[in-house]
């Protein structure tokens, strides 16, 4: 039964110029012009988007939320990263 | 610094992510009953949302004029939609769309009994969509807050839709209204039918859902059953009495002291009748549903056949 099932695609959709596209949601289509047309009729009906990206779910990598601590752990301690960790004198302007 | 960690197991864990407000996403580990009453719930959610676009379809091609027609098309249109963001949603927890389909075919799945009743009259479009998408948007809303990434998000999108789906309802029941009588008449006729279906479409007395507890304390319900149908009938009986109808219930009241109405018992042997597949429509909807499913099995097919022969194309030419 399983045969007949569609592939899976993940949608993403530019919701206006100038702006990422951004996931929505998945659908199921025979190939990739079907997956942007039924897209474009699932996730667009009141013009939500100017443009549309499919991929199928399969070529999606991610990382591993089991790990997902030590993995972004590198990040958690370099607080000097952020403008907020320098001290600016009040009478300084513009910086 | 060493403190002194109790070591949580991964329920424990788990329990205190939710209790905290974060977000379960798919490939985070989640306890088995968790995957499985999730998997329940947005489905039959989905095949509610299918279903339920039987008893509208019925009045696309009698609808009264272009712009009822155009506006009952493209909710129904919704409504599919509504299904493939929810069936997605599910699939995420490691179902299968097939999987899915066919358990609501062979009739293991519930969908939401409402749709079990017949749509007799125009009125009917009404009230469908002033009380049925009504009870819907106060079961959903809460929902958008739920415990499960994906759906929670389905359900944005969802709520987003709904509510021009009830504000058209509620049109159609006050055009009816301020026609001629005999419309007014069809226009009650119609809310005396749906009144006590939609508020069965709240589930079984909190006594009687074993469940609720568990559900709210995973976030994957965020009211009680008899919670939400009070909310419902303290909303529907001032907008009734707006158009000038009689909400089918003597019982009903204005109770000062709980700031709520009152309202009588629903026959919860129909209820159960219905969910156990005795009510008037039961067959006939599964029916339609197997038809369609059935009769576009060579499109399927086709689209298939030529994905398969486009990629073997490209891969020639590459
Ligand atoms: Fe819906
Ligand atoms: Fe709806």
């Amino acid at each position: 039964m399983n045969q007949s099932e569609w592939p899976l695609w993940e949608v993403f959709i530019r919701s206006k110029q100038g702006l990422d596209h951004k996931h929505v949601g998945s659908l199921h289509a025979a190939d990739a012009t079907m997956a942007v047309q039924n897209a474009r009729d699932v996730y667009t009906r009141r013009l939500e988007g100017v443009s549309i990206w499919v991929v199928e779910s399969k070529h999606i990598h991610a990382s591993n939320p089991d790990d997902s601590e030590a993995f972004f752990d590198p990040a958690a301690d370099k607080v000097y990263r952020h403008p907020t960790f320098y001290e600016v004198p009040d009478s300084i302007k513009h910086m | 610094m060493e403190t002194l960690e109790k070591v949580l197991t991964p329920e424990e864990q788990f329990q205190a992510r939710i209790d905290a407000d974060v977000r379960i996403e798919p490939k985070d580990w989640m306890p088995d009953a968790y995957r499985k009453t999730l998997i329940r719930q947005i489905s039959q959610h989905a095949h509610s949302e299918l279903v339920g676009m039987l008893p509208e379809g019925n009045w696309i091609t009698r609808a009264p004029s272009l712009k009822r027609k155009s506006i009952l098309l493209a909710k129904v249109q919704d409504e599919a939609g509504h299904g493939l963001y929810l069936y997605s949603a599910a699939e995420t927890l490691g179902t299968t769309r097939d999987q899915m389909l066919a358990d609501l075919h062979s009739g293991k799945a519930k969908y939401s009994s409402i749709f079990n009743y017949p749509t007799l009259s125009w009125a009917d479009m009404g009230c469908v969509g002033w009380l049925v998408d009504g009870a819907a948007i106060l079961n959903q809303v809460p929902l958008c807050r739920t415990s499960y990434g994906p759906y929670a998000r389905a359900m944005v999108r969802v709520c987003k839709e709904e509510s021009f789906h009830q504000r058209q309802g509620f049109e159609v029941m006050q055009t009816l209204c301020e026609g001629a009588p005999v419309q007014k008449e069809m226009a009650q006729e119609a809310l005396n039918r749906w009144w006590w279906p939609t508020l069965m479409m709240f589930g079984p007395k909190d006594a009687d859902s074993p469940n609720t507890a568990q559900s709210m304390n995973w976030r994957i319900k965020r009211f009680t059953n008899d919670e939400l149908r009070q909310k419902f009938v303290d909303m529907m009986v001032p907008q009734a009495e707006f158009l000038g109808l009689t909400v089918p219930d003597p019982a009903v009241k204005w109770n000062e002291e709980r700031q709520a109405y009152d309202f009588g018992e629903v026959n919860w042997d129909e209820f159960w009748a219905v969910v156990k597949g005795n009510g008037l429509c039961n067959h006939e909807r599964l029916q339609a549903r197997v038809q369609a499913h059935e009769d576009g099995a060579w499109v399927r097919e086709a689209a298939n056949a030529h994905a398969a022969k486009r990629a073997a194309r490209e891969a020639v030419a590459a």
